[in-house]
């Protein structure tokens, strides 16, 4: 019988890949942008497993919150990156170095 | 069958919102308007801009001070709601009225980039007067996302736009952060309004509980630029356009120092235990960091960065207090920061020539000479942000030490003052370098808005000695709301 704790050892799994993705990744700022959508989709695998184990309707309602604000932030962040490429024509995650630290 | 439902029940009391109403409205039409005139429109959507950004704050100083809950109790308005939107509308005013020089200069005065301000504020208000965990998540993300756009701006300069990705990538990291923390505290306290997590937590507290908190606190953090998650804020700020670095030092500082107090002097008083721990150590380190790595620094933006963080350090010994006194204490610290940041912001914005801008420390040598009064300015807030007597910086710092040292943290307020010993040796720089180095070719008049604010600000900051109670009343108002 899968229970929640299964669903919340996926979304757990999937959180921490998302995150190892933003750090281990030396290559390319597209495969970031994946990783925030994979943080993102964890929560909501967290959000609705909860609200269906609470039998309380507001855990979905949060997750349908999530899905339309994580749709905006990737149409900004391919904006951000669309203009950072036109000036710096890469998209290597080693060139975003300009300035220090 | 039901009764059908009467009008009331379906429409919300909208009386506590009408500051982000009228912002919300106004920036729509100011849109269409920006839209239909085209780049003619630029003049005109600032000054709209600014006259919502000042109606607005009109509204909150004259709402009803008692505590209203609206939506369904996701969106509340009581004293300390009131004082942090004063604060994040004048942070925003501000900041509208210092860039307008600057962005002619760089020819790149859009009308998009007032819009977008305000489309941050009516976010940073909404993070202000979270009353749940969905309430406060689409605030911080409306403030977020306005704040990566602007923070690329100048897009055909590469530090802009870089600056707008690294932003926005560790910007969505602390999101998810936030998020997730959310959804473990969804799950097990079953309810995301914070009255319903307080009641919850008292009946005790598990590891999930503790895992989200740590969750939260990390994804709050990265907001407020507080170390550990600092890394993005010296990059950012030294990258961005100027005004809009004056603009991510003030207003969203404000918002996210009263995200906060909401989420962990509100929703989780009950178990301070866990949460004070991690709050001390953030403090310590931020004020640690913000002191030492800003010495080696040449960069004024750069140093303004560090000096942000450590000062978020310094407000968060107020929070780590845990009582009443700790939260007057941090909102008397927000207080005049956003006076000394918007005024030091303001002078940095008016060392140019032509189209060349200035922001070396070298640049500011023998600023006494060539203009003595700025020179004065800028030293007053090096003084105050140094936190010597009888400078407003002395009296913020005073507050939440005093607030600390009540509460039995001792330690906390010592090493709070030796990194203001420390801090001040860079600040004192600064002075040492407008008035005792050779000066070099004078700059330019000081541009008229960034006048306005230098001078509001400089008033505040010289004169805050005379009449503390006032402030005193108000901040100790909207401590009393939380508790």
């Amino acid at each position: 019988m899968i229970g929640l704790s299964h669903y919340l050892t996926v979304a757990a799994i999937l959180f921490t890949l998302g995150v190892l993705g933003i750090f281990i990744n030396r290559k390319n700022v597209i495969v970031i942008l994946m990783s925030v959508e994979l943080i993102l989709l964890a929560v909501n695998i967290n959000l609705v497993a909860f609200s269906t184990h609470l039998n309380d309707i507001t855990g979905q309602v949060f997750a349908l919150f999530v899905l339309t604000v994580a749709a905006a932030e990737a149409a900004i962040g391919l904006a951000i990156l669309v203009v950072f490429f036109r000036n710096r024509g890469s998209i290597a995650v080693e060139d975003v170095s300009m300035m220090r630290g | 069958m039901n009764a059908a439902p009467t009008l009331h029940a379906v429409l919300p009391t909208l009386s506590p919102l009408l500051p982000e109403l009228i912002l919300g409205i106004g920036v729509l039409a100011l849109i269409l308007f920006g839209a239909f005139r085209g780049e003619r429109s630029t003049e005109g959507v600032n000054v709209g801009a600014l006259i919502l950004l000042i109606v607005a704050l009109f509204v909150v100083v004259t709402q009803p001070t008692h505590r209203v809950t609206t939506l369904n109790g996701a969106f509340i308005s009581d004293a300390f709601s009131r004082v942090m939107k004063a604060l994040i509308l004048l942070g925003s005013s501000a900041t509208i009225l210092l860039s307008r020089d600057y962005f002619q200069r760089e020819r790149i005065d859009r009308f998009e980039y007032p819009i977008l301000v305000v489309l941050c504020t009516i976010g940073m208000m909404v993070m202000a007067s979270a009353n749940d965990l969905i309430s406060l998540y689409l605030g911080l993300e409306l403030q977020s996302l306005a704040a990566y756009v602007i923070a690329a701006f100048h897009r055909d300069d590469l530090k802009s736009t870089e600056a707008g990705l690294k932003y926005f990538v560790l910007g969505a990291l602390s999101s998810g952060m936030l998020l997730y923390g959310s959804s473990l505290i969804y799950g097990f306290t079953g309810t995301v309004s914070f009255p319903g997590i307080v009641s919850a937590l008292h009946a005790g507290s598990g590891f999930g509980i503790v895992l989200g908190i740590v969750f939260v606190a990390a994804g709050v953090a990265f907001k407020m630029s507080a170390v550990p998650f600092h890394m993005w804020t010296p990059d950012v700020y030294e990258g961005s356009p100027t005004p809009v670095t004056a603009f991510f030092a003030s207003a969203p500082k404000m918002a996210a120092v009263a995200m906060s107090v909401r989420v962990f002097a509100g929703a989780f008083q009950d178990v301070a235990a866990i949460w004070q721990q991690i709050i001390i150590f953030i403090a310590i380190a931020s004020m640690a960091l913000g002191s030492f790595a800003a010495i080696g620094q040449r960069n004024l933006k750069r140093l303004m960065a560090y000096s942000s963080i450590g000062n978020i350090g310094y407000a968060l010994i107020g929070l780590a207090a845990a009582k009443e006194d700790g939260v007057r204490g941090v909102v008397i610290y927000m207080v005049i920061y956003l006076a000394m940041t918007l005024g030091a912001f303001a002078i940095i914005l008016s060392l140019r020539r032509g189209r060349q801008m200035f922001e070396s420390i070298d640049d500011l040598a023998g600023l006494s000479r060539t203009h003595p009064v700025l020179a004065f300015c800028l030293a007053m807030m090096m003084f105050s942000l140094a936190g010597i007597p009888p400078l407003a910086g002395f009296f913020a710092k005073f507050y939440v030490f005093a607030a600390a040292i009540k509460e039995g943290l001792v330690t906390l307020a010592v090493i709070g003052v030796v990194t203001s010993v420390v801090g001040a040796f860079y600040y004192l720089r600064l002075v040492k370098v407008m008035y005792f180095d050779e000066p070099q070719a004078g700059y330019e008049r000081i541009p008229p808005g960034s006048a306005i604010v230098l001078g509001l600000s400089s008033v505040v900051v010289i004169l805050f000695w005379l009449a503390p109670a006032p402030l005193v009343a108000v901040a100790g108002a909207a401590a009393k709301a939380l508790y």
